[in-house]
């Protein structure tokens, strides 16, 4: 079906309501309290105003809207019906058919007709307010950027009824952005009083979206009124506010020089930060629920073993159950406590930047191993000791350009940063490409303060533990940053607090490591259960690389040295079984488990691999706490005790031993 | 899907852009020039939506909302006004009486059809 141009349609129109309205304003003029005539009237404005705008005749529609608005005020008797008003009407009517008959021509006089007209209308007491301007869109208060919005809302009785469909207002929700739709159940009666004509569900959004809050308000445009309606803007992080409250602007610039005891680290802000909403909990809770989780997992390894000597089918389901479910807490329960540690480390950054000023010394910064998890509370109290030995790296440790360049290194310095997990403990290194430890100076130095006699003899290691000593600085003289005398004795003291311990490496003109060996307090790893001989033994599980099997040819060490080709390159490896002293006969075919540690990898001959298991870690006795090549001990299911390989030492000692013989006697 | 809607107005040059426009958006069109006869043509048959101007000869929007409302083919079948201001209070009785939603005057093309896929889904 063809019709004409709807252009020619509304011109037509238009044509037959200026008579209608001609006739209308005529007999109006001879009854004016006819309210029909004046409505009639009003009413073919109205629709020539409304036609007229959406076929393009602007000029018409804007006219047209004042000639209504001032009959909108007759019609609502706020103006009496004149003949005075009736003329100007006219004129206005014909001004009108002038514009739709000759739209693109001018058609002068229209302001003229209608400044007659608003002062015939307008002689009341009520001038009349000007139509409200569409409002402006309130996008330009928005900020770019997604928000997170929570919308929820309920809709009125009768809204099924009259039309809306929620499904369709989800819809257009869903159509802003990725989106999280709840059903709101509580109000939805028993069925017996349930009317399936009235939507008794309330819905909660959560929703993401770039477009402003006005993209939300449209999809209610039709319901706002009569609806329940809640729309908020989520925050995006609690944490920048919590950092704020915490951490003053002043103490987090001067965090890194003056180590004050700040109540939130970054690190605990950082916490805050990836939780979204925090919660406060007091530490030692904290530590009574890993407690408790450490007993759970024992208890829960037992009932596994006797499971799996059971040939109850029911039992054996709950105990694998079991076993899912206290792994999953442990794991939570951990990473509740567990911060990366890169959020300590970038603190550094700035007291590197202010040290590189105040000594004038170039220093590249570098870091690794900031996904390294810590306990939240070991990290706070890392803080302290980590910039001491920063401080005496760049004061003490480094030298100035002139120097370096004269020894053949780069007039930059270089400081490193770094953690690793090392089996059952963090290993946080500092490391500088300095001088190094002047052992003679060390001891020059001690002798001096009396903290040895001057005929001492000390091994390497035992000099070097003396800058932990108090009251030891070998700084020629003071300085502000360092080399007061403490210091080396306070970081000693707090690492000895956490159960760690402090090595350092140095080689005169190469530089100095300060390697911080932290255990991870959370007492729980997974660990790999293994026989030697007859007594059984747990490897970290996290510091096991790969088990292989020993190959025959590799039984001797008639060579002297006892390697492993691991795909190309050269394991040294560790005959357990010697270095324990087993007794009873070796298997057959021994295993080989690859650990590794920070200083490199080594292979641990074991009898038999018999599985993994969550191993809860409980402290050696005093008595025991000189063996090195363990770290603690555990229980097992079955209630006996199996020691826990400490594989950083077993690896540090077949390396440093590997240039000599017969590594399979180290340890 | 295609939907059937009823378009009241006494204006035959907006039943013919509303007819024209929902036409091309794939929508089949029912016209009636007034309230009255819009009733009829609304109960005659089923409809997904109407749209309806408010000021008519005859029956009047607002009238017309009122009776079709009373119709139980009018249960869940939108309305959606034709009002050529914001007349709050237009509205406002035109909402109590059982519209769904409206457009103002003067709308384009799009506006027309993006509000009727917003309350029929199509």
């Amino acid at each position: 079906m063809s019709r004409p141009d709807p252009t020619e349609t509304f011109r037509q129109e238009a044509r037959e309501l200026l008579e209608r309205l001609e006739a209308g304003l005529l007999d109006l003029e001879k009854t004016p309290e006819n309210g029909d005539l004046i409505n009639s009237a009003f009413r073919a404005l109205h629709t020539i105003k409304g036609s007229g705008a959406m076929f393009g005749f602007t000029e018409v529609a804007s006219f047209v809207h004042e000639f209504e608005t001032a009959f909108d005020r007759v019609r609502k008797g706020h103006s009496p019906v004149t003949s005075e008003l009736i003329a100007v009407a006219l004129d206005a009517k014909d001004h009108v058919h002038q514009l739709i008959e000759n739209p693109e021509g001018t058609t002068p006089g229209g302001d003229a007709i209608l400044d007659k007209l608003r002062t015939i209308v307008s002689t009341d007491r009520f001038p009349e307010a000007p139509l409200p301007k569409e409002q402006p869109a309130p996008a330009a208060a928005s900020s770019a950027g997604p928000k997170r919005w929570r919308v929820r809302f309920k809709l009125p009785a009768d809204s099924l009824v009259y039309g809306t469909n929620p499904l369709l207002l989800l819809d257009e929700i869903a159509a802003i952005g990725p989106c999280e739709i709840t059903g709101l159940t509580d109000a939805v009666p028993v069925l017996s009083e349930l009317d399936p004509e009235v939507p008794h569900m309330g819905w909660q959004v959560d929703l993401t979206a770039d477009d402003p809050r006005s993209a939300i308000d449209d999809v209610f445009l039709f319901l706002r009124d009569g609806m329940e309606l809640s729309v908020e803007e989520l925050a995006e992080e609690i944490a920048p506010i919590a950092e704020a409250a915490e951490v003053k602007p002043a103490e987090a610039e001067t965090a890194a020089k003056a180590a004050p005891e700040t109540k939130s680290t970054p690190a605990a802000a950082s916490t805050e930060k990836a939780a979204g909403a925090s919660l406060r909990v007091a530490a030692e809770r904290l530590d009574e629920l890993m407690d408790r989780v450490g007993e759970l997992v024992i208890a829960q390894a037992r009932l596994t073993q006797i499971a799996a000597s059971s040939s109850d089918g029911n039992l054996k389901t709950i105990a694998e159950e079991l076993e899912r479910l206290s792994s999953g807490l442990r794991d939570t329960t951990m990473g509740i406590r567990m911060v990366p540690i890169g959020t300590l480390f970038s603190r550094f950054r700035r007291l590197i930047h202010d040290l590189s000023r105040d000594l004038d010394k170039e220093i590249e910064f570098v870091t690794t191993g900031e996904d390294t998890e810590l306990d939240k509370t070991m990290i706070e109290k890392l803080a302290d000791p980590l910039v001491h030995l920063i401080r005496n790296s760049v004061d003490h440790g480094l030298e100035d350009a002139a120097t370096r360049v004269a020894a053949g290194k780069p007039a930059k310095g270089t400081v490193k940063l770094s953690a690793v997990y090392a089996g059952a403990e963090v290993a946080i290194s500092v490391t500088d490409d300095g001088a190094g430890l002047n052992g003679a100076r060390i001891r020059a130095k001690a002798e001096e303060a009396g903290l040895i006699a001057p005929d001492a003899k000390l091994s390497d290691q035992e000099l070097w533990q003396l800058i932990f000593a108090p009251g030891f600085s070998t700084a020629k003289e003071v300085t502000a940053l360092s080399g007061r005398g403490v210091g080396m004795d306070v970081v000693k003291r707090t690492i000895d607090g956490l159960r760690g311990a402090i090595d350092l490496s140095t080689k005169p003109g190469q530089g100095t490591t300060a390697t911080l060996r932290l255990p991870l307090t959370l007492a729980i790893i997974d660990g790999m259960l293994i026989r030697i001989g007859n007594g059984r033994y747990t490897i970290p599980l996290a510091a096991v690389e790969e088990c292989v099997e020993l190959p025959p040819d590799a039984g001797s060490s008639s060579r002297g040295r006892n390697f492993l080709d691991i795909r190309g390159s050269l394991v040294p490896f560790v005959r357990l079984r010697d270095v324990f002293g087993a007794k009873g006969e070796p298997d057959s075919h021994p295993k080989v488990v690859i650990v590794s540690s920070g200083e490199g990898r080594v292979g641990l001959v074991v009898d038999q691999i018999l599985g993994n298991f969550q191993t809860v870690i409980k402290q050696l006795s005093p008595l025991h706490a000189g063996l090195k090549s363990f770290s603690g001990a555990t229980i097992l299911g079955d209630g006996s005790v199996a020691l826990i390989l400490d594989t950083v030492h077993l690896v540090g000692s077949a390396h440093r031993d590997e240039p000599k013989s017969e590594i399979g006697r180290a340890a | 899907m295609s939907k059937t809607i009823l378009t009241i107005d006494d204006s035959a040059s907006v039943r013919q852009m509303v007819s024209m426009t929902l036409s091309a958006a794939g929508h089949t069109i029912i016209e009636a020039g007034d309230g009255a006869e819009g009733y009829s043509k609304a109960i005659a048959q089923p409809v997904h939506a109407v749209l309806t101007d408010l000021n008519m000869p005859v029956m009047n929007g607002i009238e017309f909302i009122r009776k079709y409302r009373q119709h139980p083919a009018s249960k869940g079948v939108p309305i959606i006004l034709l009002t050529t201001e914001s007349d709050e209070d237009l509205k406002r009785q035109a909402k109590e009486a059982g519209a769904t939603g409206w457009i103002v005057k003067p709308f384009k093309q799009d506006q027309l059809v993006a509000v009727i896929k917003k309350v029929t889904g199509a």
